[in-house]
C-alpha cells in the first residue's frame, strides 16, 4: 500500500513541479512526465506484486465532516489501477513527444500538472472507501479532465465541448451525491465497509431508488445513453493523448462507480438487470450507428466508446440478471465478459486515438474524406491502426475476441436456461450484441480502409510520415498488447476473474470457469494455427511467383485510363447503405445544389446527420426549463432596496412558519 | 482418442479440402443443364484454380501489403473455419463449446480482410463493392448467430458438433416448426453470404450489378486462385452445417454415412443451382429487407423454443 502511496506523490510532485516551472517549457514538460511515468510504473509495479494478499487497506483521520482517508486495494480495485496505471503511462511517453511539437509547447505547465491529477485522482476514486473521498476524488478527476479538454480554448467548438462536458459531468455527479446522503442517512455512516456490511438491511424500494441514481450518476460519465451526450463533444477536443485516457480509462470509472454501488445494495431485482441491459443494448447501437456515420476520425473514435460502454453494460446486465435467476454461470461469464472487456477496450481504443493523434498531426486533418493512402506514408501508425480496427471489431486472433466472446456466451446461457419472458431479456442482448459487432466490423473498415488504403484524397495527406519515435513506440506497444492478449487471453484473466468475484457480490466461485478455460486453452491454440496457416499461405504464394511475371499496373476501371483519386469511393458513400437501413435512427439533412442548364457550372451535395439527441431530447427540454425559469425574470431588477426587501420578507415568513411548526406539538 | 475416431475426424476437413470446389462445379452443371446446355465439367472449378495457380500476378499500382494479405489471411480463416465444423462421422477436430462464435467472426475476419483489399486499389467499382458487402453483412451476420442458438437451444449444447447431426435429431420432434423456419433462414444465408443469386451474381461481370465479384476485380494469377478456393470452402461450410440440420441421423457404418452426407452436399448444391436457374437477381434495395426477414425469421425461430 505504501508503493501505492509513493506512485501518488510522485505523481502529484510531477505536477506541481510542472507548474512551478511552466516559465520553462522543456524543464516542465520534464517534470510533468517524469513524475507521471515514475508514478505510474511504481504504481503498476506496486499493484501487480501485492496481487498475491489482496485486499490492502490503509485509513488515515481526516478533518472533514463524516471523512476520513479510507484507502483499499481490493481486487476489483487492482483490476482498475493495473489498466489505469499502464494506458496512463503509454499516454504520458506518447504526449510528451505530442506536445513538445507546434504551439502548444507554451503551456506545458498546466498542462501536465491537470494530466498528472487527472491519473492519481482517478487511481483515488478506485481506492477510496469513504463517500467524502470519493467525491473529493471524483470532482478532482472532473475537474482536472474539464482542462484538458478545454487545452486549445481558442476554438470555439472546444469551449462548448468544455462547457456542455462540465455540465454534464456535475448533473452527474449531483446524482452520486444524492445516491451517497442517501446511503449515508440510511446507514449512520460514509464508509464503504460499513455500507458493503449493512446491504442485505436496506428495504427493496429504497435500494430501487438508489440503484436509479448510481445508474443516471455513473452511467453519465461512462457515457451511457441517453446521458452520452457530452462524450463525443468532449473526447475529440482534447489532445489526442488525453483522449486516450479518457475513452480508455476515465469512462471506465462509471463502470468502477456502478460496480462498486452494486456491492452496497444487495440482492438485486430482475429489473436492475433488465434497465443495464436495456441501457447497455441502447447504448450500442446508438453509438456503433452514429460512429459509423462521423466524418471526423476521433469523433468517430469517441462514439465507438459508447458503443463499447454499452457493451460492458450489457455484460454486467446479463451478470445481475443470472444473480437475480440464482445461475451462477450467467454471473461469471457476464461480469467476467465486462470486466474483460474494460481491459480489452483501454488497448485497443487506445492505440486507435494514439494513431488518430498521429494521423491528424501529420496530416494535418481529421476528415476521412481527405485522407487516404496513409499506410505507404505512415507504415508503422497504418499497422498499428489496422490491429486496433481487427481488435475492435473482436476479430481472431486480436484481444477484443475474448471479451465479446464471453459476453455471447453468456447471453447463450441466459438464452437456454431462462424460460418464458425472461428468456428474452438475453436473447436481446444476443441480437443487440451481433447487430452492434456486424456494424463496427463496418465502421472500421471505413475508418482504416478508408483513411490509410487506396490514394490520398486531398493534397494534405501527401506529407504525412510516422511520428517520432516516443509516439510510434506507444502505438507498437499496445497494438501488440492487443494481439499479445488476444493470444494469451489467460493473462487478463488471471486478474479480471478475482475482480469479477468481488464486483458480483462474491456469487461468482473463484478459480477458473470451463468457459475460460478454453478462453485460456484452446482456443489461442486456434488462434495459433490460424497464424501458422497465414504463415504458410503467404510462403506458398511467394514461392509461386518467385520466377514469374508481376507487373505493376493502373487499377482496373473498365479500361478507364486517367482515374483520379477523387474518383475513389467517400466516406459518406461507404456508409451510405447502412445508413439508409437505419434511416429511421440517423436522419439526415441534404443540402444540394442540382446541376442546371445545357452546360452546368455549379453543384454540389452535402449531407449531415441529425443528432436526435441533442436536437430532440435535450434541446426541447432544456429549452422549456429555461422558458419556464425566464418567467421569474421580472424579480431581478437591479434594486438593490427591493433585494433587501425579499430578504426581510423571506426571514419574516420562515420565522412565523418556524413559530407556527413549533406550536403544533403543544 | 483411437486411431479409428482420430481418422474419422480428419475425414471431414479432408474431404472439404478436396470436394469443396466440385460443389461450384455442380452448381453450375445444374444450372447449365437448366438451360438447356451441356455445360462444363464438374471438375471445372478445379480446373480454374490450377491454372490461376501456375500464373502471374499483376496489382495496381495503388497497393500495399493489405492487398497481399487479404487473400492469404482469408483463405487461412476459411480453413480454421472449416476445422470448426462437424460432418456425420463425428465431432469437428477442433470443436469447444461456444465454437459457433468463432466459426461466425473467422467467417467475419474473412469478410474484413477481402473489404480492406477491396479499399486498397482506390477504385470506385471496388470501393461500391465493398460498401454493399459491409452493408448486407451487417444485417447477415446477426441472422446467422441468431439461427446457430436457436440450435444452441433446441439441443442444449453449446458447440456445433453438439448440436449438429444426432442430437438435432432429438430435437425435431420436440421443436419441428422452430428448426423448419432455422432450415429457410440458414438456406437463405448461404445463397446470401457465397454471392449466389437472388443476392448477388457469381457470373455476371456488369459491376454496377455485383457485390462479391467487384470486390476482387483486381486480384489475379495465385491471389485470385486463393480467393477462389476460399470462396469453395465457404459455400462448403454453410452446406455442411445445412446437412446436418437437415439429415440429422446416423446409420452406424462410416462408409454409409460418408455416402449420406455427400448425398447431402449435393442435394443442397442442386436446390442452390435450381434456385438460380429460376430465379433472377433482386434489386439492390431489396436484399435488406430479404436478409431483414431472414433475421426476424431466425429470431422468430428463437423465441419459438422459449415458449
Amino acid at each position: 500500500m505504501d508503493a501505492v502511496l509513493v506512485a501518488l506523490l510522485l505523481l502529484a510532485a510531477g505536477g506541481v513541479g510542472a507548474l512551478a516551472a511552466s516559465s520553462r517549457p522543456r524543464l516542465a514538460a520534464g517534470l510533468g512526465v517524469g513524475g507521471c511515468v515514475a508514478g505510474c510504473i511504481v504504481g503498476l509495479l506496486a499493484t501487480a506484486s501485492s496481487l498475491e494478499d489482496l485486499p490492502l487497506a490503509w485509513r488515515r483521520p481526516w478533518r472533514v465532516p463524516y471523512g476520513e482517508i479510507a484507502l483499499e486495494v481490493d481486487s476489483l480495485s487492482a483490476l482498475f489501477l493495473l489498466v489505469l496505471f499502464g494506458l496512463c503511462l503509454l499516454a504520458a511517453i506518447y504526449g510528451a513527444a505530442y506536445l513538445a511539437q507546434g504551439g502548444a509547447r507554451r503551456r506545458q505547465g498546466p498542462v501536465w500538472l491537470f494530466f498528472n491529477l487527472l491519473v492519481a485522482s482517478m487511481a483515488l476514486v478506485v481506492m477510496a472507501r469513504n463517500a467524502v473521498l470519493f467525491l473529493v476524488a471524483w470532482e478532482v478527476m472532473a475537474l482536472s479532465s474539464f482542462f484538458l479538454v478545454t487545452f486549445e480554448d481558442d476554438t470555439s467548438s472546444v469551449r462548448e465541448a468544455g462547457r456542455l462536458y462540465l455540465i454534464a459531468t456535475h448533473a452527474g455527479t449531483a446524482f452520486l451525491i444524492a445516491l451517497f446522503m442517501a446511503l449515508a442517512a440510511g446507514t449512520g455512516s460514509a464508509d464503504f465497509d460499513y455500507w458493503r456490511d449493512a446491504a442485505t438491511r436496506a428495504a427493496p424500494a429504497s435500494a430501487g431508488l438508489l440503484f436509479l441514481l448510481a445508474l443516471v450518476g455513473f452511467g453519465t460519465k461512462a457515457g451511457l445513453v441517453p446521458f452520452h451526450v457530452w462524450l463525443p463533444e468532449a473526447h475529440p477536443a482534447a489532445p489526442s493523448h488525453v483522449s486516450a485516457v479518457m475513452s480508455g480509462v476515465m469512462i471506465k470509472m462509471g463502470i468502477y462507480g456502478l460496480l462498486r454501488t452494486f456491492t452496497f445494495l444487495g440482492a438485486p431485482p430482475p429489473w436492475w438487470g433488465a434497465a443495464l441491459l436495456g441501457l447497455g443494448i441502447a447504448s450500442a447501437m446508438v453509438g456503433v450507428l452514429f460512429a459509423l456515420v462521423q466524418e471526423d476520425i476521433k469523433r468517430l473514435l469517441a462514439y465507438s466508446s459508447v458503443e463499447n460502454v454499452g457493451l460492458i453494460a450489457i455484460g454486467l446486465g446479463l451478470g445481475m440478471i443470472g444473480r437475480s435467476y440464482q445461475l451462477p454461470a450467467l454471473v461469471a461469464l457476464g461480469f467476467t465478459g465486462a470486466l474483460l472487456h474494460v481491459v480489452n477496450h483501454a488497448l485497443f481504443k487506445g492505440v486507435l486515438f494514439l494513431g488518430a493523434g498521429a494521423i491528424a498531426h501529420e496530416a494535418g486533418t481529421r476528415q476521412i474524406d481527405r485522407l487516404g493512402g496513409l499506410l505507404r506514408k505512415m507504415p508503422i501508425t497504418g499497422a498499428c491502426i489496422l490491429a486496433g480496427s481487427a481488435a475492435i471489431t473482436a476479430l481472431p486472433p486480436f484481444n477484443g475476441f475474448a471479451g465479446e466472446f464471453l459476453l455471447y456466451l453468456a447471453s447463450f446461457g441466459g438464452v437456454m436456461s431462462l424460460q418464458g419472458a425472461p428468456g428474452l431479456l438475453p436473447l436481446a442482448a444476443l441480437v443487440g450484441l451481433a447487430l452492434s459487432g456486424a456494424l463496427a466490423g463496418a465502421c472500421f473498415l471505413r475508418l482504416s480502409g478508408l483513411t490509410l488504403l487506396g490514394l490520398p484524397r486531398a493534397a494534405v495527406a501527401q506529407t504525412a510520415r510516422d511520428p517520432a519515435a516516443a509516439m510510434r513506440l506507444t502505438m507498437v506497444v499496445l497494438a501488440a498488447l492487443c494481439l499479445l492478449f488476444g493470444l494469451a487471453p489467460g493473462l487478463p484473466l488471471r486478474i479480471v476473474e478475482p475482480a469479477a468475484a468481488v464486483a458480483s457480490g462474491g456469487v461468482t466461485p473463484h478459480g477458473p470457469l470451463e468457459a475460460s478455460a478454453d478462453l485460456a486453452g484452446r482456443i489461442p491454440r486456434i488462434f495459433v494455427l490460424l497464424i501458422a496457416l497465414v504463415a504458410l499461405l503467404a510462403w506458398w504464394r511467394r514461392r509461386l511467383l518467385s520466377h514469374r511475371d508481376r507487373s505493376v499496373a493502373l487499377t482496373w476501371d473498365c479500361g478507364y485510363e486517367q482515374p483520379t483519386p477523387r474518383m475513389q469511393y467517400t466516406a459518406s458513400s461507404f456508409g451510405e447503405p447502412i445508413r439508409e437501413m437505419f434511416a429511421m435512427l440517423l436522419p439526415a439533412r441534404r443540402h444540394v445544389v442540382a446541376p442546371e442548364g445545357y452546360f452546368p457550372s455549379r453543384a454540389s451535395f452535402r449531407s449531415e446527420v441529425v443528432r436526435p439527441f441533442q436536437e430532440r431530447l435535450y434541446g426541447p427540454a432544456f429549452g422549456a426549463v429555461s422558458r419556464w425559469i425566464s418567467r421569474l425574470r421580472w424579480l431581478h431588477h437591479g434594486r438593490v432596496q427591493l433585494y433587501v426587501l425579499y430578504i426581510v420578507v423571506t426571514l419574516i415568513l420562515m420565522l412565523s412558519w418556524f413559530l407556527v411548526s413549533q406550536k403544533v406539538p403543544r | 482418442m483411437s486411431a479409428v475416431s482420430t481418422a474419422q475426424t480428419l475425414i471431414g476437413p479432408l474431404l472439404a479440402l478436396s470436394l469443396a470446389p466440385l460443389a461450384g462445379g455442380l452448381i453450375a452443371r445444374t444450372k447449365s443443364i437448366a438451360a438447356g446446355r451441356k455445360g462444363a465439367p464438374l471438375s471445372q472449378p478445379w480446373l480454374d484454380i490450377g491454372k490461376l495457380l501456375r500464373k502471374g500476378e499483376v496489382t495496381s499500382n495503388a497497393t500495399t501489403w493489405v492487398f497481399r494479405a487479404g487473400p492469404v489471411v482469408g483463405l487461412a480463416a476459411v480453413l480454421t473455419a472449416v476445422a470448426l465444423v462437424p460432418w456425420m462421422g463425428g465431432p469437428a477436430p477442433l470443436a469447444f463449446p461456444g465454437d459457433l462464435v468463432l466459426l461466425a467472426l473467422l467467417l467475419a475476419l474473412m469478410r474484413f480482410v477481402t473489404v480492406l483489399a477491396a479499399l486498397d486499389t482506390g477504385s470506385s467499382f471496388e470501393g461500391m463493392g465493398a460498401s454493399r458487402e459491409a452493408a448486407f453483412s451487417v444485417l447477415a451476420e446477426p441472422a446467422l448467430l441468431l439461427s446457430l442458438s436457436t440450435l444452441a437451444r433446441g439441443t442444449g449444447a453449446w458447440s456445433l458438433s453438439d448440436m449438429l447431426g444426432p442430437p438435432a435429431g432429438q430435437a425435431w420432434p420436440v421443436m419441428g416448426p422452430a428448426l423448419g423456419l432455422l432450415v429457410v433462414s440458414l438456406f437463405v444465408l448461404l445463397l446470401s453470404e457465397n454471392s449466389r443469386i437472388p443476392i448477388d451474381d457469381p457470373n455476371t461481370h456488369l459491376e454496377l450489378t455485383m457485390i462479391h465479384e467487384v470486390m476482387v476485380l483486381d486480384h489475379s494469377g495465385p491471389s485470385l486462385a486463393f480467393i477462389e478456393y476460399a470462396a469453395a470452402l465457404k459455400l462448403w461450410v454453410f452446406q455442411a452445417l445445412l446437412v446436418g440440420l437437415v439429415l440429422p441421423f446416423r446409420t452406424g457404418s462410416l462408409a454409409a454415412d460418408l455416402v449420406l452426407f455427400l448425398a447431402g452436399m449435393a442435394a443442397v448444391s442442386v436446390a442452390v443451382g435450381v434456385v438460380e436457374s429460376s430465379m433472377a437477381r433482386l434489386q439492390l434495395p431489396r436484399v435488406p429487407q430479404l436478409l431483414l426477414g431472414v433475421t426476424v425469421l431466425a429470431g422468430f425461430s428463437l423465441i419459438l423454443t422459449l415458449r
